[in-house]
């Protein structure tokens, strides 16, 4: 066993490792306070077009679609490095990690020859148009109405849940086209450009105070023929391949978010009525807790590259990732907190404790995005340990005529 | 990065858990917990054969001079096959002695070790509260030892134990033959190993090492034992698995439900911290890394955890057949609470993995 890089890949690291030296300087360091939305556009925008200048866009596809042709490992190595700086990331990971694998999966070459370089560019900034506000979890119950008129599809409905949907220029909408149909075999995906007639976009405030999603509502959208990605009545087939090209699962914990060094740093100033947090049993059992977790799924990242190093895929254990982080995230914030009394409540800005009460708000809807912890755990029985799926009365009914049991 | 076990260590678990699935199991365990036997003689002739207590030992010293990664499936193997034979406890003895010995040492315990013609073990404790690394009341004296140790694992069958005496540094080694050593069978919640009560009355005894080495002997055990755990966890885990989708109730096979379902999927994403975490210990022990002190302990926390947590909602999931005398979850359930006692607590390891990563703190500050 060892943690090292072959020589291949130390060169290619070393190159990426120069690369951002010379070009990601300025953001070495967080920023003194957080970048205003359309600053961090325009951040993005303008790292996004130095990157795909350099190469390193698209760097695991295929070279005839704009990619590089080089393997997960060369991706990775990229994201590490990226990640040791503060470069504005995000306004591209669902358009580049989701929607434009599945653009040029699934449509025709001159909608991909339109689309696909310019997202690459980072020029257009894509959404993905999924969640509805029945249809989170159960996402083939989606409502939202596409009807066929000539060359042209006609849609309304409302979408939620959509990341940069006010900053995006277009999105792939998975609609239902045939209402008598069974839920999975009645849905068509689209793209749709966000700018057009009877599109509006209503920001969602977070009960963590910030607003990082969007209500999207449709009032007879008008989408050419030519725009639809597969066949009609196969958007769900399309819409799994989307979601299998999320980013290479070993995401993790959230960049730079706090882990146990961050409780010992809050611990080790704490004085309590039984002598230093430090040296109080209970808080070095969740500082071992935490350090188990966090580790744990780094440990558990390692093994999936090792996988990727030697060319072959990852094993099912990628799948304990996000649900353990989450929990993680949220308890041990929740124990720092309770650690610090009365300045665990007290919000100052820029501070530790700031840091972790932002964790503990945020690790609420981690918990939730992507895959509820139940749903994962319901993959992970199902998909990994094989064991039967949930009864689904729903599923061979069609969808006009589905009463709740 | 090459984060994973060697292509030999995969052979070899392969091979061995072939083996042990013909030749042990719950069934086996059962004989052994039916009778009066201290271990099954014949799939222990059949384990020296194998060659596996010498897997570890130089081939200078008759062994094969295998490393860490094969101790460690084997461990696993062993652990997963509940294969009532002194494998582990002899290991330990042999890391002890590969850890501290000095060459004479070597020269006269690690061939028989390797061949079968002794059987090793690890004695500590004392039959009360204390820590692995609490001071020992036993102390050596004039080149011999008085006193007991117990509960001591495969101390009926053992000829030579590596136990813990009094030094000024801190808890130390002594290597005793327990030839005439007089023994009694300790009553445990393990019936499937025994544990003995070992009566030291001036036995003649060598310090084995320092203070020192003994710490770091009880990270290299650690790393082994957490694969023990894990291998036994997740044959517990297997066993309800199995149950969980053959089991019928309300018109349903059980594993459909998410209250149990969920329960299961637990008990794989707590499998899967503790084995990253085992992998992390086996490459700190073999690459004799200063990482050996955190990663031994979280695996040894991780894979507790993944063991307590099986075991117990193995016998929840069955419902009341697996709370029966004739159900194998027993096995499970009393086995955690040997592995537990064998080495020292969670929460001891779990204080251990803090000081490691204060001390670590420390170092880079």
């Amino acid at each position: 066993m060892d943690f090292n890089d072959t020589p291949q890949e130390a060169d290619y690291r070393a190159q990426v490792k120069a690369w951002i030296a010379a070009n990601a300087g300025e953001y070495l360091n967080p920023p003194a306070k957080p970048w205003a939305l359309d600053d961090f556009v325009a951040r993005s925008k303008a790292w996004q077009a130095k990157k795909h200048a350099a190469g390193y866009v698209g760097i695991t596809w295929p070279k005839a679609v704009g990619g590089q042709g080089l393997s997960p490992m060369h991706q990775i190595i990229f994201n590490q490095e990226e990640s040791r700086t503060h470069v504005p990331t995000g306004l591209y990971s669902i358009g580049l990690g989701m929607c434009i694998p599945t653009v040029f999966t699934h449509g025709s070459p001159e909608v991909a020859a339109r689309y696909v370089p310019r997202a690459l560019k980072g020029e257009e900034v894509w959404c993905q148009l999924f969640s509805e506000p029945v249809a989170g979890s159960d996402l083939a119950s989606i409502r939202t109405r596409a009807v066929r008129d000539g060359d042209e599809w006609v849609i309304n409905g409302q979408k939620v849940w959509t990341s940069f949907a006010h900053k995006s220029d277009f999105g792939i909408v998975v609609c239902r086209t045939d209402f008598d149909a069974p839920k999975h075999k009645g849905l068509t995906m689209f793209i749709v450009d966000m700018h057009a007639p009877g599109m509006e976009v209503r920001g969602i405030k977070q009960m963590s105070g910030g607003s990082d999603f969007n209500e999207v509502f449709f009032t007879d959208v008008r989408v050419k023929d030519t725009h639809r990605l597969g066949d009609v009545g196969e958007g769900w087939k399309v819409a799994l391949t989307t979601l299998m090209h999320e980013r290479l699962a070993v995401g993790g914990k959230p960049r730079h978010a706090p882990g146990y060094q961050t409780l010992m740093t809050v611990a080790a100033g704490i004085e309590t009525d039984s002598g230093p947090a430090m040296e109080r049993a209970d808080v070095r059992q969740r500082i071992a807790d935490t350090y188990i977790a966090d580790e744990g799924i780094k440990l558990t990242q390692m093994r999936a590259l090792s996988a990727l190093s030697r060319g072959a895929m990852p094993g099912p254990e990628q799948s304990i990732s996000k649900v353990v982080v989450a929990k993680t995230m949220q308890d041990m914030a929740s124990f720092a907190l309770d650690l610090s009394e009365a300045s665990g409540f007290a919000v100052e800005p820029g501070s530790d404790l700031e840091k972790l009460q932002g964790s503990y708000m945020w690790s609420a809807g981690l918990r939730i995005a992507g895959g509820t912890d139940e749903i994962l755990r319901n993959i992970i029985a199902e998909r990994v340990l094989g064991l039967p799926g949930d009864l689904r009365p729903d599923k061979d009914t069609p969808f006009s005529q589905l009463k709740p049991l | 990065m090459n984060f994973d076990l060697s292509d030999d260590a995969k052979t070899l678990k392969e091979a061995a858990r072939k083996f042990l699935d013909a030749r042990a199991g719950p069934p086996v365990a059962r004989k052994v917990m039916d009778s009066s036997d201290t271990h099954d003689a014949a799939l222990w002739a059949e384990v020296v054969e194998q060659g596996w207590p010498a897997a570890r030992v130089p081939e200078a010293h008759g062994g094969l001079g295998l490393g860490t990664d094969e101790a460690c499936v084997l461990a696993e193997e062993i652990g997963r096959s509940l294969a009532p034979v002194p494998l582990l406890s002899t290991m330990g003895a042999i890391e002890a002695i590969l850890l501290a010995g000095t060459d004479a040492q070597k020269a006269n315990w690690l061939p028989k070790l390797a061949s079968g013609q002794a059987v090793g073990t690890i004695a500590w404790a004392e039959g009360d509260a204390k820590s692995p690394t609490a001071m020992p009341s036993l102390a050596l004296s004039g080149g011999t030892l008085s006193g007991a140790k117990s509960p001591v694992a495969d101390g009926l069958v053992a000829t030579v134990a590596i136990v813990t005496v009094a030094s000024a540094d801190g808890p130390a080694m002594a290597i005793v033959s327990l030839d005439g050593v007089s023994r009694e069978k300790v009553e445990t919640l393990d019936l499937v190993r025994p544990s003995a009560r070992l009566q030291f009355d001036n036995t003649p005894a060598e310090a084995l090492g320092t203070a020192t080495d003994w710490v770091k002997l009880t990270e290299q055990l650690a790393v082994l034992a957490a694969w023990e755990a894990l291998g036994t966890s997740d044959a517990a885990r297997d066993m309800t698995l199995a149950y969980a989708k053959d089991r019928v109730a309300f018109g349903q096979r059980i594993g459909r439900y998410q209250g149990v379902k969920h329960k299961l999927a637990d008990m794989y994403i707590l499998s899967e911290l503790a084995r990253a975490h085992a992998l992390h210990g086996c490459w700190a022990w073999s690459a004799g890394a200063a990482e050996l002190s955190p990663a031994a302990a979280a695996a040894r926390v991780a894979s507790l955890d993944a063991l307590k947590y099986t075991a117990e909602e193995s016998v929840q999931l069955h419902g009341g057949i697996g709370f029966t005398w004739e159900h194998d979850c027993q096995f499970y359930y009393r086995r955690n609470r040997q592995i537990v006692s064998a080495l020292g607590s969670r929460s001891y390891w779990a204080d251990r993995l803090v000081r490691a990563l204060e001390q670590r703190n420390r170092a880079a500050a």
